[in-house]
């Protein structure tokens, strides 16, 4: 086994601001993305506390209508571009070299410049609530005309978009070079930790699609500011094709907000149930099957807009069929724990908890991909119970299995277990009193993106909200837990994990890995 | 060594990779006009925008179809626009005339468009107008006001299902450029 030693020269950082402000080392890149991803998360976060304050009970509480949508379009936007893939990013940073066995991403200054754009978009993006006529209002998927009405909110969220965008993109080619071409000798793609693979198959979902919404909001500047009619029936542009353009990015684009959270569980499960992964080839394939299918399912999002019949029964056959690729992935992290010594550490304890609510948010999608049902559950809250348990038990869950996995090999420390715990266990309760009511309203016709209600909803918005509230403030927990094991605590082992053997080249390294690891390349056996 | 240079070759295709990502993106308006004609979705493509040729009028006097009625203003724009009648009924092959009233509210001449759309979009192409104000850029004077008259003939092959047709305008202000580039 190669043991990188820790030489002193090992060690040697740059020192002030500096290391921050022109950091190319991985780690430090890593860790950049990771604490802006959690600082977006508490801005979106206050937004969604914003929007469940004023859905407590019917009638207008707090918002005029106007703020009320911008709050919602805002945090789409921020926990989107702003929380979750940052934070993709950041665990791609901080783990694929220590995984692959490389000594660094492959192109470390751009991976400076990609960093250090989000938080001048995010400037730019928030700096319109204070322009006239508010924030960006129009929702996060900017169909025209409404999102043409806006203020000045207006160029700012299309070059928040572009620099997010642009962004992403370059992200995403570093991951590629880095894992095609710096993998340690004898490392063959089918050896390649599936977090590693799941990330490069969402680096190709990033620059095929995100060049497409970035085409998408170029148009919509367009033909605000120059006179063009792409989207305007006046000149004879059509709206509904601003639709099938965005969400031709927009289903990739959910994909590329999972897939690496599969790649973090599908590292997890193994190692707490003491057994190495099953149908790791399957695995493999799964995933590149359901990258392939993103991109011939979008209109499932716009069944209600006319379409003929027979592009209905294809988006409706197309849709279903990913729940089979979907289906062997659950399969699979299902028999890795059958009859596995399982143990329940936070990390696990989430993992888990990703599978049994991703799953309910799959079952969802799949009632939604019926096409005549949809029409009866298009733009109501059963979209949105939907879309946030894919994505809150889902990807952000993911994402924190991933932290508690990974944290005392960056720090070097254990974190408090007892306090983890009660971190997962509130959240993960109030999680689903926070979403699953949601359900129920939407089934029973409450629309989406509406500051006031009729009285029937009454009781499952307060249910809902008070879920809300114990989720958002018990996400402190987290941060407290992070802190804690950033200054101090227990030492952690190499292996981290005492009792389980954990596959991937980063427990070969000792806690904290090294500033500098993998300078020479180690021997895979 | 493992220096940047060695990584150039990828980094090129990926670029063009991206590169083609993005013109991909222009490329669907093109390719969306040719598709919705292909599938013959019978929305505004369908020729609702030009007159038909000659018709030949064969009245169904049998058959008795509701034609609604409904204009609306899409910008908040300063504008004065309704049809006559919100509804009529006609027999299928028998040429009619209705009009919409229209009147500009600003000092300023403008440019109008009226944009078609017919519902049940399926059924669009036997609903067939030999004139409309549709059809070409409105110019108005400030503050004129105007009776617009379609005329319009229902296609006896009309399905027999169909006992009502609804009939949009949406009435837009014609920007400048949006006017030279048709
Ligand atoms: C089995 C897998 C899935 C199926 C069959 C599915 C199906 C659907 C359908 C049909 C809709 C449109 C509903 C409507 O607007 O009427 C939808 C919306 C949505 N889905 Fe999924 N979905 C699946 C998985 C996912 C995943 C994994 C994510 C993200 C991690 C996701 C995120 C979303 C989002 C964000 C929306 C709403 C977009 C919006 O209108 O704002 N879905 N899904
Ligand atoms: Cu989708």
């Amino acid at each position: 086994m190669a043991h990188a030693d820790t030489h002193d020269h090992h060690d040697h950082k740059p020192t002030g601001i500096g290391r921050w402000l022109f950091a190319t080392n991985h780690k430090d890149i890593g860790t950049m993305y990771m604490v802006f991803a959690l600082v977006m998360f508490f801005i979106g976060g206050a937004m969604a506390l914003g929007i469940r304050a004023e859905l407590f009970k019917p009638g207008m509480q707090f918002f005029d209508p106007g703020f009320y949508n911008s709050l919602v379009t805002s945090h789409a936007l921020v926990m989107i571009f702003g929380a979750v893939m940052p934070a993709f990013v950041g665990l791609a940073n901080w783990m694929i070299p220590l995984q692959i066995g490389a000594p660094d991403m492959a192109l470390p200054r751009m991976n400076n410049y990609s960093f250090w754009i989000l938080p001048f978009a995010f400037t730019l993006l928030l700096s319109s609530f204070f322009t006239a006529g508010g924030g960006p209002a129009g929702g996060w998927t900017l169909y025209p005309p409404l999102s043409l009405q806006a203020g000045d909110s207006f160029p700012l969220t299309i070059f928040a978009i572009h620099m997010m965008g642009a962004s992403s993109i370059m992200g995403a080619i570093n991951v590629i070079v880095t894992i095609l071409n710096m993998r340690a000798p004898g490392m063959s793609l089918l050896k390649l930790p599936l977090f590693c693979w799941t990330w490069l198959i969402t680096a190709y979902l990033l620059i095929a699609v995100m060049p497409v919404l970035a085409g998408a909001v170029t148009m919509l500047l367009t033909d605000h500011y120059f006179g063009t009619s792409f989207f305007n029936p006046a000149g004879g542009g059509d709206p509904v094709m601003f639709q099938h353009i965005f969400w031709f990015f927009g289903h990739p684009e959910v994909y590329i907000l999972i897939l690496p959270a599969f790649g973090i569980v599908s590292e997890i499960i193994p190692t707490f149930s003491r057994k190495p992964l099953f149908g790791y080839d399957a695995m493999v394939y799964a995933t590149a099957s359901i990258a392939f299918l993103s991109f011939i399912v979008w209109a499932h999002h716009m069944f209600t807009v006319g379409m003929p019949l027979s592009g209905q029964m294809f988006f409706m056959m197309s849709t279903m069929l990913i729940a089979v690729p979907t289906g062997v992935k659950v399969f699979n992290w299902t028999t890795t724990m059958w009859k596995g010594s399982l143990s329940f550490e936070p990390p696990m304890l989430f993992a888990l908890a990703f599978l049994f609510l991703f799953t309910i948010g799959g079952f969802s999608g799949l009632m939604l991909a019926i096409a005549p049902a949809d029409f009866q559950y298009q733009d109501t809250y059963f979209v949105v119970a939907h879309f946030h348990y894919v994505l809150v038990p889902g990807a952000v869950f993911a994402i924190m299995a991933g932290v508690y996995y990974w944290l005392p090999k960056w720090t070097g420390h254990m974190y408090s277990m007892s306090l983890a715990k009660w971190h997962f266990w509130v959240s993960t309760v109030s999680v689903n009193v926070l979403f699953f009511p949601q359900h129920f309203l939407g089934l029973a016709g409450m629309p989406r993106r509406i500051p006031d209600y009729s009285t029937q909803f009454t009781d499952w918005n307060m249910v809902s909200s008070v879920g809300g509230f114990v989720f958002g403030f018990s996400q402190l927990l987290f941060v407290a837990v992070i802190w804690q094991s950033a200054r101090g605590g227990a030492k952690a082992s190499d292996k981290v994990w005492e009792g389980t053997d954990p596959a991937g080249l980063e427990w070969t390294l000792p806690s904290p890995a090294p500033y500098h690891s993998f300078e020479t390349a180690p021997e895979i056996h | 060594m493992s220096g940047p240079r060695r990584h150039r070759p990828l980094i090129g295709r990926l670029l063009l990779f991206t590169a083609g990502s993005f013109a991909f993106g222009f490329a669907l308006v093109p390719l969306y006009s040719v598709l919705c004609k292909v599938w013959d979705t019978g929305n505004r493509w369908y020729g609702t925008q030009t007159a038909q040729a000659a018709v030949i009028e064969r009245p169904d006097a049998d058959r008795v179809v509701t034609i609604e009625f409904i204009a609306s203003i899409p910008h908040a724009g300063d504008w004065e626009f309704a049809p006559h009648a919100t509804s009529m009924q006609v027999h299928p092959g028998k040429l009619y005339e209705a009009t919409f009233h229209a009147r500009n509210l600003t000092a300023a001449a403008v440019v109008a468009q009226a944009v078609p759309s017919i519902a049940p979009s399926s059924v669009a192409r036997y609903f067939k107008k030999t004139e409309c104000f549709c059809f070409k850029p409105q110019n108005f004077t400030a503050g004129e006001s105007r009776e617009m008259p379609i005329r319009f003939i229902v296609d006896p092959a009309l399905p027999p299902d169909v006992d009502r047709i609804t009939l949009s305008y949406s009435f837009f202000d014609l920007p400048q450029s949006a006017a030279a580039g048709r």
